[in-house]
């Protein structure tokens, strides 16, 4: 707020009206031959709620490194309230009034809740003082923004959703008027990230601005007032947020029109294909981390895990996919299938008809450094196609059907020799796909298919996922990603606390009631 | 942020540079001590290339160079780091010579298979035990490999002066082998075509067998199904776990290789030029090995040229020593050492500056 004689803050001479929050003005940066954003012009008027959406590799993540000091960039000016700023570093950002919640929380897990806030703004030689200081600002901040927590729990007892507010938290302290979250609803329950959006909202009637990045339209829709959207390195639109909608953001992200939701026949669901009955896992520490899951998948229906990340999920696809060795029964058609031991690793799984796409392709579905026909034999080395004899592979074989496999699932570019980090993470998950459903598997097992993937892929993938299903193949599909598990699966079964608390037919069943289910409340106990 | 490199410049380029630059430093340090660095290079490759006789040395030092080479080029594709190819190496020279002793070879052609075999399998046998603890136990192998080369060392001191050693005889080292085991030298074999080479150099037959191992390492790491897996396995555990490549199965595999491949140093040294089981046959090649290794980039091509470079500085050094009194054998250590650092340690400092160079060149292009 300036007062009317303070001409020298407010160089733009706009007296009165107040300055942007944030100005970027001709930001540039690029990384050798990449270039991450180019030219881009942003403003966040103070006090509102600014969403940035764009596809993976957009540039958003560069954008806001850039403004918290992580990089520099090549050309261009940033303002701070009207004020031209230099941000070299995060703490001069932090100076400039900006503070940071990023995906990954950077917390010390065996901190207490008060220790993390202060961490590195400790202002003094003594603890105590600032500690006692930062209690006092919590007490109060919790008031005002709901954001209540405990100042002496250790991180490590926090839920997810917690642990981001003391992120939002530790911003706070520091004085931030200006917040950028980075997919702060990535790893919350619906019902969390309805609280989030709380906080955020008290948070702007207060007067601060938030920057609000996100891959998820309806987040977009929900909580911002005005929205940018990025595509390959260039903002290509700045809108009012009531002004458009869903369809229209996802166009201008991928440059073409998109179906945000694919075409699903009925489901015609034969026979039991997998039965898996009581399925336990102990890992190394000695925690549970499933205890006793039972379900089964049909022939040609789509089986979906919803639940939020960390309830097992991981667990239950290693199991199926023979990499985590478990105790129950598993049966695929009459047949059963050993857990541990002799007969229980990958290689068997997929004797039985089994294919894996993993949750996480980078370090499990793909060989990063081998080459797209290399990571095309991954898993089925062993089959007779891509064997010359007993000693030696037929790599000419392998090379073929890479690239048959790669046009079929349009993977670009069909580039059998370049190596799998060289493709877009929507580029890795087709060259999984397409050997996994290459396959002919009576059983599909598909871990989070769309994370990281662009919506041009999104799209591709949900329909090659629903094919399968129709050609008689067995699906059982884990995702965090509510939407995509009400939009591909027949039906949910919803993970908590490594066990299924529920099951619902989708066509039954809503967001809330899932909603609920993944925060651990059932009929009974409501 | 990783910086790309054109391939060729990765394979030649880097190694140049950073031969140059070894060589560069090697040159200050004969400088310093009064002598001409450049008389002294020169010396260094008339002595090891420069005629039949230096060849004859330079091939047979490279030829246990290649075999620890490989030896660690191949554990190094599943990403575990041999350290004990002294160890293993020190072994196959055990085991060579209790073949050669066992029974009076008739003639070599029948010795040397028994005695590479030999060599293979105590090399093998030495690099297991490491193998299992790191497999099953999670012993570090780096840590494990090094302690089992003083554990070699020990065992070959004791079974040369209690067991092995000759009767009557002062020095602890077995009686000279049946004649039998002899292996054809260079000069015998240039002889059977007609061609006259000195005698006296220990280049000798297992120089083709160290050949025949590059082929092998090649065609084990890029053609087959092990390698393929050793491979995946090298690049990532959990990836090669989610593929049904069992870590257990390919840690022992792996070291087990690379312990023959090391033990296979013996057939040169102890069944090929010393003829008996001397206390230290190994000589260091087994350390040598690493750096062979790593400035080959783990492939064969690459293992025998470097291989080739040390058994220049070897024999070449030998002659500096003779040409040069003010040169001490120290000194000559100390710039294989400088080349060591060079190409091995310090692998990494010249590339970011060359990649920088290619990418400022690459986007001016672009």
């Amino acid at each position: 707020m300036a007062e009317p004689g303070e001409t020298e803050s407010d160089p733009a001479g706009r007296k009165g009206a107040s300055p942007p929050a944030i100005e970027l003005k001709g930001i540039s940066k690029s990384f050798g031959p990449v270039q991450a954003n180019k030219d881009i012009d942003l403003s966040v008027a103070p006090g509102t709620i600014h969403g940035i959406v764009g596809e993976n590799g957009a540039g958003k993540s560069t954008l806001m490194s850039i403004l918290y000091g992580f990089y520099r960039a090549d050309q261009g000016e940033i303002f701070v309230n009207g004020e031209r700023k230099d941000i070299p570093d995060s703490e001069a950002a932090i100076r400039a009034g900006i503070g940071m919640v990023h995906q990954h929380f950077k917390l010390v897990k065996n901190f207490s809740v008060i220790e993390n806030i202060v961490l590195g703004a400790e202002g003094g030689r003594l603890l105590r003082p600032s500690l006692q200081r930062a209690r006092t600002l919590l007490a109060e901040l919790a008031k005002e923004y709901e954001l209540n927590v405990d100042p002496d729990a250790t991180i490590e007892e926090l839920s997810v959703g917690h642990q981001q507010r003391v992120e939002i938290l530790k911003a706070l302290f520091r004085h931030a008027d200006i917040l950028i979250l980075d997919e702060p609803t990535g790893v919350l329950t619906p019902a969390e990230a309805d609280h989030l959006f709380r906080i955020l909202r008290s948070l702007r009637d207060e007067g601060k601005t938030i920057i609000l990045i996100t891959h998820k339209l309806r987040e977009i829709m929900a909580v911002t007032e005005s929205v940018s959207v990025m595509r390959q390195g260039r903002m290509v639109a700045t809108l009012k947020t009531a002004e458009t909608g869903p369809e229209h953001l996802a166009e201008l992200m991928v440059g073409r029109k998109v179906l945000l939701r694919v075409k699903k026949r009925k489901a015609e669901p034969g026979a039991k294909v997998l039965e898996a009955d009581g399925l336990r896992v102990v890992d190394e520490r000695g925690v549970e981390t499933l205890k006793g899951v039972s379900f089964h998948v049909r022939k040609g229906e789509i089986l979906g895990v919803a639940g939020v990340a960390g309830n097992g999920q991981t667990e239950l696809l290693q199991v199926l996919g023979g990499i985590a060795e478990a105790e129950g029964a598993l049966r695929i058609g009459d047949t059963d299938i050993p857990l541990s031991g002799f007969g229980s690793n990958a290689l068997a799984r997929r004797g039985f008809g089994f294919a894996h796409v993993p949750e996480d392709r980078q370090h499990l579905g793909l060989v990063m450094d081998f080459f797209a026909w290399e990571n095309m034999a991954f898993g089925y080395q062993n089959k007779a196609d891509y064997n010359s004899n007993a000693l030696f592979m037929d790599n000419a074989a392998i090379r073929a059907a890479t690239k048959s496999g790669m046009e079929r699932f349009d993977v670009r570019p069909v580039a059998p020799g370049n190596q799998a980090r060289n493709f877009s993470g929507g580029n890795q998950q087709k060259i999984v796909l397409a050997r996994e459903i290459g396959s002919a598997p009576r059983l599909l097992v598909v871990g989070q298919p769309t994370r990281g993937v662009d919506i041009g892929a999104i799209e591709f993938i949900h329909q090659r996922i629903l094919d399968l299903r129709d050609e008689g193949t067995a699906v059982l599909l884990v995702s965090v990603e509510l939407e995509e598990i009400l939009s591909l699966s027949d039906r949910v079964a919803v993970m908590f606390d490594g066990r299924i608390i529920g099951e619902k037919v989708t066509q039954e069943t809503n967001e809330r009631e899932l909603g609920l289910l993944m925060a651990g409340v059932t009929e009974s106990a409501a | 942020m990783k910086v790309g490199l054109p391939k060729w410049a990765d394979v030649v380029l880097i190694p140049a540079i950073n031969l140059v630059l070894a060589f560069l430093v090697s040159g200050l340090v004969v400088l310093w001590i009064g002598e001409n660095p450049l008389r002294a290079l020169l010396v260094i490759i008339k002595g090891s290339i420069g005629s039949a006789y230096g060849w004859g040395y330079t091939l047979y030092y490279a030829t246990n160079f290649v075999f620890t080479g490989l030896a660690v080029a191949v554990a190094f594709h599943a990403k575990l780091f041999n350290i004990g190819g002294e160890g293993q190496a020190t072994l196959g020279g055990l085991g060579a010579a209790l073949v050669c002793m066992s029974i009076a070879w008739p003639h070599w052609l029948l010795a040397f298979p028994a005695a590479i075999i030999g060599a293979m399998a105590f090399g093998a046998a030495w690099a297991a035990v490491p193998a299992y603890l790191q497999a099953r136990r999670g012993s570090h192998i780096v840590i494990t490999t090094i302690m089992f080369n003083f554990i070699a060392n020990a065992l070959l001191v004791y079974l040369l002066v209690n067991v092995l050693k000759a009767p009557g005889q002062m020095a602890p080292e077995t009686a000279l082998f049946p004649e039998g085991t002899n292996l054809p030298t260079a000069h015998d074999m240039f002889g059977w075509i007609g061609v006259t080479f000195p005698k006296s150099p220990p280049l000798n037959v297992s120089f083709l067998v160290a050949l025949a191992a590059c082929v092998f390492v090649w065609l084990l790491v890029w053609r087959t199904r092990l390698g393929y897996a050793i491979r995946a396995f090298g690049w990532s555990e959990p990836a090669a776990v989610y593929a049904g490549i069992s870590p257990f199965r390919i840690t022992m595999i792996t070291m087990l290789i690379s312990g023959a491949l090391a033990g296979l140093m013996a057939i040169n040294t102890v069944v090929g030029e010393a003829e008996r089981l001397l206390i230290d046959a190994v000589q260091g090649a087994g350390f040598v090995g690493i750096a062979v290794a790593l400035m080959g980039r783990s492939h064969p091509f690459g293992v025998f040229l470097a291989a080739l470079l040390f058994g220049v500085l070897y024999q070449g050094g030998v002659e500096l020593e003779f040409e040069m009194p003010a040169v001490s054998r120290e000194m000559i250590i100390v710039i294989q050492a400088l080349v060591v650092l060079f190409t091995g340690a310090l692998e990494n400092m010249v590339r970011m500056p060359v990649a920088r160079i290619f990418q400022a060149f690459g986007s001016r292009s672009a």
